[in-house]
């Protein structure tokens, strides 16, 4: 069999059964790429920049569509169409995915490398809602304000993690829990180039950090000689940056109250189930469906939201906090605590409303993966069948780096 | 002060630099009071206290076009919005083309602009008044929130329009403003201008009919004044263009609803013939000859919007530059028409026949026309939707001469094929062609409101999509808001 060697494209297109010819989006065109006949509205792939001005002016939503294509389909093709085509599955297993998590490419490049943990395309749930993806890019970045920057670990902790909110004011902003913001960082790198994109976990739930507020949260890991981590930690209250996004389109929550939700992360991968576990509290707080979540740190100083998660009731979040560093005690990681919950965590994998999410270090991977596939075992469930049938039904997600 | 952000720092948001014109700042303050009086009594009735999930532009830049969030309708912030101003703009048209756009009102065209900017303003908040009483028949929340978005966007096209006259229109124009606020659709005494804007809106299906067919002339006249050589004109006109497309999809997503749900409900019963209408109704959905007849009744008073067919006044207004054509800058011609002619459908010896005329006077008549090319390409869609289902049937819209009250047909009676009755004939078949009482009141039985999250009425179908993405159950309207 041939691979397909050319280079993919993430082709722009209108849904015809659902624009009703409104001129909007070709009017807002500032390339023009957007041309019609007296059939259809449609995007001419060799133009479109993917600025996404289209987007929010269209009154149905029609505009918002995109397929993964070895070739784009030509004028003439979407001229003549009466509904989408379908993405072509073996394209998009080629180029990743078929949801469109990003377009810009370095950025999907990083995305891939998180995802590469799921052995397979990645699949959003089923109940999760729609993402807005790539609003802002490079060329059009979103400027946002610090108005909050304070340490999570303790003061006497050599681990200095970050609670970091942004704010957009009047600028839309749309993010879903589990989405990433990429961060454009001023100036060059020592090669003389814009620095690369780096991503970050939206911390906070999808409508701010307080109720309707327009800003988010992030949880950053000062890191020795990290040029961003670095940049974002020291940045004081009312200070501007520039900011890309949303990205990720898989690494969604259900939105789902018999949803069961277990959360497994070390470190800063916290960041992603502070937004779910707020998300819940608010939006569905007596939902029938369980959430867990494994946390692995240190030691309970460097255990970002420590104070914070003591305060939420077991009964919305059942909580493992696992420490690998304390003295005298054994090490724990989170691949135990999974071993000890074993006849909990095999019933809820063998419940077909559950999905599991993975965030943090590579390095949990392995542990995390032989950890399910003992519990399941003694409770003759089979793992490794188990596993990419999940995925395909958009209920298992990793994104480790 | 960026242009393309709203100035949130005077009482009305704007991107005109209210704050350092005082004086229209201080006479648009003055007119605010009034203007919420009159969305306090002549607005949604019975939901000023809910939360309606609605759209505010906070820029006119397409980025801040659209921002979602939980609104009581009299706390909307209604503003000025004018798209951004191009600097080079020209007049494009009429003996005035290639000079550059005027930023102020020319002394000798003063009464014409008025009047036009006048008429357009009027039937903003008459569209609101005909419809204040659907909310509490509404099919679903999405649908009422759809219907208050439309409403709080119509208030807004007032606004617009109102700081046109306040704006460079001195005294006169502060009096049409208030007056603006005076005549109520409907009133014996002090009726809307236009007739269709005196009728009313009894129910849903009539509200998605108007959208589609009403609201879609007002499409065709802004973007004609969107042509304007008088830029803030053009400007205003442009950034309402982006709200009215919201309008177009209401209507037609409405009543492609519609159809889908008579087309599945005849399927899931097994009736196949569409005239089996005691049979369809008794489904509890509207069958489609009644469909056939309401579109013909909201195409044909529509088509009275565009006033008669061979008008001078249309002639003056394209030659002083004021009002052009639709789309004129992407039409290939001179631009001035002095020597053009277009063909309209007249009455000529009782026939209906085409006659060439002036092609500056038949500028009404072509507008029309681009007007019912618009609107079959919504028809064809809703045909695709009943073919897709398998039932065979298909909507037409019906003859130009069919049903007029103004223009060359006012005085004979045509069927929707274009065949001239006597009186005494159409009489007897009228009902075939327009909704009669019991049509009606089949219709009004249905509206039974439906405020659940995620449920509809069952004459219509659940929409393809979500507003801003929302799942099926989102709960667009709140209702009881502490």
């Amino acid at each position: 069999m041939n691979a397909p060697t050319q280079e993919l494209i993430k082709q722009h297109l209108i849904d015809p059964e659902i624009c009703i010819r409104c001129n909007t989006c070709e009017e807002t065109c500032p390339v023009d790429a957007v041309t019609h006949d007296g059939n259809n509205y449609v995007v001419d792939a060799s133009i479109c920049n993917h600025c996404m001005d289209c987007i929010s002016p269209c009154p149905t939503g029609s505009i918002d569509n995109w397929r993964v294509v070895a070739r784009p389909y030509s004028l003439d093709e979407q001229f003549s169409w009466s509904d989408l085509p379908v993405q072509d599955e073996t394209i998009a297993d080629a180029g990743g995915g078929a949801a469109v998590e990003a377009l810009e490419d370095d950025v999907s490049k990083l995305l891939e490398e998180a995802r590469k943990g799921l052995g397979g395309k990645p699949v959003a749930p089923h109940s999760a809602s729609k993402p807005t993806v790539n609003l802002y890019n490079r060329g059009k970045p979103a400027t946002a304000t610090v108005t909050g920057n304070y340490r999570l670990t303790d003061a006497a902790s050599d681990s200095d993690v970050r609670h970091i909110i942004l704010d957009f004011g009047q600028l839309p902003f749309p993010v879903l829990e589990g989405q990433s913001i990429g961060i454009a960082l001023p100036g060059v790198d020592a090669s003389g180039k814009p620095h690369h994109p780096r991503l970050y976990s939206v911390a906070s739930s999808r409508d701010g950090e307080k109720r309707n507020a327009n800003n988010l949260a992030l949880t950053v890991k000062r890191e020795d000689k990290g040029v961003c981590s670095n940049y974002l930690c020291d940045l004081p209250r009312g200070a501007k940056l520039e900011v890309t996004g949303p990205f990720g389109a898989t690494f969604l929550m259900p939105d789902d109250p018999a949803a069961n939700i277990i959360m497994i992360c070390t470190g800063t991968g916290s960041a992603p189930f502070r937004g779910f576990t707020e998300r819940r509290r608010r939006a569905m707080p007596d939902a029938e469906g369980k959430l867990l979540l494994f946390f692995g740190a240190r030691r309970p100083e460097e255990l970002p939201y420590f104070g914070p998660l003591q305060k939420v009731p077991d009964k919305l979040l059942g909580k493992y906090f696992c420490y690998s560093r304390v003295p005298n005690e054994p090490r724990v990681y989170v691949q135990d605590r999974i071993r000890d919950e074993a006849r909990q965590i095999a019933q809820l994998l063998g419940d077909s409303k559950t999905h599991v999410y993975i965030c943090g270090l590579k390095g949990m991977e392995g542990g995390v993966d032989e950890a399910f596939a003992d519990a399941c075992r003694a409770a003759s469930l089979d793992w490794t069948a188990l596993k990419p049938a999940m995925r395909e039904s958009g209920r298992y997600h990793v994104e480790t780096y | 002060m960026n242009i393309m952000n709203v100035d949130y720092s005077t009482k009305i948001p704007n991107n005109v630099n209210l704050s350092e014109d005082r004086q229209v700042l201080k006479a648009l303050e003055g007119w605010y009071p009034g203007y919420l009086d009159w969305w306090n009594d002549m607005g949604p009735e019975g939901f000023q206290e809910s939360l309606v999930y609605l759209r505010t532009a906070v820029s006119v830049d397409p980025k801040g076009w659209a921002k979602f969030d939980y609104v009581r309708m009299p706390e909307y912030r209604w503003g000025v919005l004018l798209a951004p101003q191009d600097e080079a703009r020209k007049v494009n048209f009429g003996q005035h083309l290639g000079e550059k756009a005027w930023q102020e009102v020319p002394g000798e065209y003063r009464a014409m602009l008025r009047r036009l900017v006048v008429v357009q303003g009027d039937t903003e908040p008459a569209s609101v008044e005909q419809q204040r009483h659907l909310g509490k028949t509404a099919p679903s929340l999405y649908d009422m929130r759809n219907l208050f978005q439309v409403n709080v966007e119509e208030g807004r096209h007032l606004w617009a329009m109102v700081y046109l006259l306040q704006k460079y229109f001195g005294r006169d124009g502060r009096e049409e403003a208030d007056d603006l606020l005076r005549r109520r659709s409907g009133d014996a005494d002090s009726p809307r201008m236009l007739g269709a804007f005196n009728e009313a809106t009894p129910d849903w299906l009539s509200f998605f009919m108007f959208t589609f067919f009403t609201d879609r002339d007002g499409k065709m006249q802004l973007e004609s004044l969107a042509q304007s050589g008088f830029d803030p004109l053009s400007r205003t006109c442009r950034f309402m263009l982006t709200e009215e497309a919201h309008h177009m999809f209401v209507g037609e997503t409405g009543v492609g609803r519609v159809l889908q749900r008579t087309c599945d409900a005849m399927k899931e019963a097994g009736i196949d013939d569409p005239y089996a209408i005691e049979k369809v109704r008794a489904l509890g959905v509207i069958d489609l000859p009644t469909m056939q007849k309401k579109m013909n009744l909201h195409y044909s008073l529509s088509l009275d919007l565009f006033g008669s067919e061979v008008s001078t006044n249309a002639a003056n207004f394209y030659n002083s530059g004021l009002k052009g054509r639709f789309q004129e800058t992407k039409i290939d011609d001179d631009h001035r028409l002095t020597n053009d002619i277009y063909k309209v459908l007249k009455l000529v010896d009782g026939k209906i026949a085409l006659v060439d005329e002036p092609a500056l006077t038949a500028l009404n008549m072509r507008l029309r026309d681009d007007y019912t090319l618009d609107c079959e390409k919504g028809v064809e869609r809703w045909n695709k939707i009943i073919e897709k289902t398998g039932v065979k049937f298909r909507l037409e819209l019906p003859h130009t001469a069919f049903h007029r009250q103004i223009g060359e047909f006012r005085d004979v009676d045509a069927t929707s094929k274009g065949v001239i009755l006597s009186a005494a004939e159409w009489a007897k078949v009228k009902s075939d062609y327009l909704p009669s009482a019991d049509d009606g009141d089949f219709i009004s039985s249905l509206m039974e409101p439906v405020s659940e999250p995620g449920k509809f009425a069952k004459w219509i179908a659940p929409p393809k999509m979500g507003i801003d993405n929302k799942p099926g159950d989102f709960e667009y309207v709140k209702i009881e808001a502490a």
